[in-house]
């Protein structure tokens, strides 16, 4: 479904993205893990064509993406921190998107679960974190997209919307969607999670089934498995300890 | 596009600025009229205030709505429409918005006082339409300003000192030239440079309409003394439009590729 090759991406003198080769098949949920500036979102930005790479190329379906703008009517993306035109209430705000994107979706459904019905004629500026993440997630979900790219998507979410957020995804993956996940929660990753890629300083380090990696560093807790993908010698430490 | 046209248009026709604009350009047009009674004096009055004004504040707006319309940009960037068409329909919301104001404002007034019977309606629509292409000019120069420059401090002072540049100094420097090289014929120079300014051009595209030697000043009389003023007026308004199309070559291009 998606295919990233040989893409170089820096800003100024500092490489974000190095050689990265990536294939990313339909179906089940991929998390990207990796820990702070080792380039997720620019990697996932440059998929919805937001950062636009130095070299590289990148395929949505077996198609380029390089200036088109199309292919994204088929990709639900939820941004890391919610920008929105703050003048704007939220229910213009579900308007101005559907319009935009000439289709219905199902807001009220996803309203509902969220219960953010007495918010919808509030002002963006006015609305708290979460609730801002819940608006954030509305305009992501809402849209029947095969492709479901969340960025962050727990940030702020009380535990109650937390547990929705979570059924919300496994339902779209039991629908056959594709989803790909960039979370620090990694609770939530293993819940949730088929395949993991794990990225640091700009180069994959990891691409494989959540078992595997599991395996092939002989832990049962993915935090730990991580934490020995970055330090070798993480084991002997917490001997010590 | 037109769907992001709309929604700036909207968004602008209910903010302040808009309405102050408008009112600002009734009540002067309105006292100007009324104490002068005549169309054709209104017109060289108001002429000097559109010249400074409108690009002001197209240059004014143009940086302050792209700035903050970021977040906006930044969501409609993840949905399926063209780059291409969410700056441009911002932009022709903006200048849009503002020339409508503006074109109400003065327009109201003249038409009260029956400028479209009158032997004036010409020069009342050559000042409309140099109104109308300075702000498109000038929101278009800070659109692209604002789109280079990350930082909107520096983009606003940018865009300031660029309108202030082509408003007062380049004149400035323009006469100091003039005076300084006296014993050089720089009715050539003096041609090329006015191009370089759409202030100026809108300027001698006014005085030649109006046919008023005495105001045409040092370019103006070379202009008119070079083409002619038929010949002027078509120079005059080519170069303008060419200003309008500049700014936005240049945001269209530096948008593609900009990160976000």
């Amino acid at each position: 479904m998606i295919r990233f090759e040989h893409i170089h991406k820096s800003f100024g003198k500092q490489e974000v993205l190095k050689d990265i080769e990536l294939h990313i098949p339909a179906g089940g949920l991929t998390a990207l893990l990796g820990p702070n500036g080792s380039g997720k979102t620019t990697l996932v930005k440059s998929l919805l064509g937001l950062v636009i790479p130095q070299q590289g190329h990148i395929y949505f379906e077996g198609k380029p993406i390089a200036g088109k703008w199309d292919y994204r009517r088929h990709i639900g993306y939820l941004p890391q921190i919610a920008r929105f035109p703050e003048n704007l209430r939220v229910h213009e705000l579900i308007r101005m998107i559907q319009d935009i994107r000439s289709e219905q979706g199902r807001p009220d459904e996803l309203i509902a679960l969220f219960e953010l019905n007495p918010f919808l004629n509030a002002r963006l500026r006015n609305l708290s974190g979460g609730t801002r993440q819940k608006v954030n997630l509305l305009l992501t979900l809402m849209f029947d997209t095969p492709l479901i790219v969340l960025d962050e998507p727990t940030v702020g979410l009380d535990p109650v919307a937390l547990v929705q957020l979570k059924n919300l995804i496994s339902q779209e993956k039991e629908r056959g969607k594709t989803l790909l996940l960039c979370s620090h929660i990694m609770s939530v990753v293993e819940e949730l999670a088929d395949d993991v890629i794990f990225l640091l300083e700009g180069r994959i380090h990891f691409h494989g089934s959540l078992q595997s990696l599991l395996q092939e560093q002989g832990e049962t807790r993915l935090e730990h498995a991580i934490a020995r993908v970055l330090k070798p010698d993480f084991h002997l430490q917490r001997m010590e300890s | 596009m037109t769907r992001i046209l709309t929604y700036s248009c909207y968004d602008l026709l209910r903010s302040r600025w808009s309405y102050a604009y408008f009112l600002f350009y009734l009540i002067t047009t309105l006292a100007l009229l009324y104490f002068s009674s005549d169309l054709s004096k209104a017109i060289i009055s108001l002429m000097n205030i559109v010249l400074i004004l409108s690009p002001l504040i197209g240059t004014m707006l143009g940086a302050m709505y792209s700035y903050n319309s970021r977040e906006f940009v930044e969501l409609l960037l993840a949905q399926p429409i063209r780059r291409r068409d969410i700056f441009l329909g911002q932009y022709l919301g903006l200048a849009g918005s503002l020339s409508l104001s503006f074109a109400l404002g003065m327009g109201i007034p003249f038409l009260i006082y029956g400028v479209q019977v009158s032997a004036e309606v010409w020069n009342f629509a050559t000042l409309l339409f140099s109104g109308v292409m300075l702000t498109f000019i000038f929101s278009g120069l800070a659109f692209w300003i604002a789109m280079k420059q990350e930082d909107k401090t520096r983009g606003f002072g940018t865009a300031i000192l660029l309108w202030l540049f082509l408003a007062i100094v380049y004149d400035g420097i323009f006469l100091l030239a003039l005076i300084l090289f006296e014993a050089w014929p720089l009715e050539k120079f003096a041609l090329a440079a006015s191009l370089f300014n759409p202030i100026d051009l809108s300027r001698i595209l006014i005085m030649l309409k109006l046919d008023i030697s005495a105001l045409l000043g040092y370019t103006g009389a070379v202009f008119q003394q070079f083409a002619g003023s038929t010949r002027g007026m078509f120079i005059c308004v080519l170069s303008l439009l060419a200003w309008a199309a500049l700014p936005v070559a240049g945001f269209l291009y530096s948008c593609k590729r900009k990160d976000f």
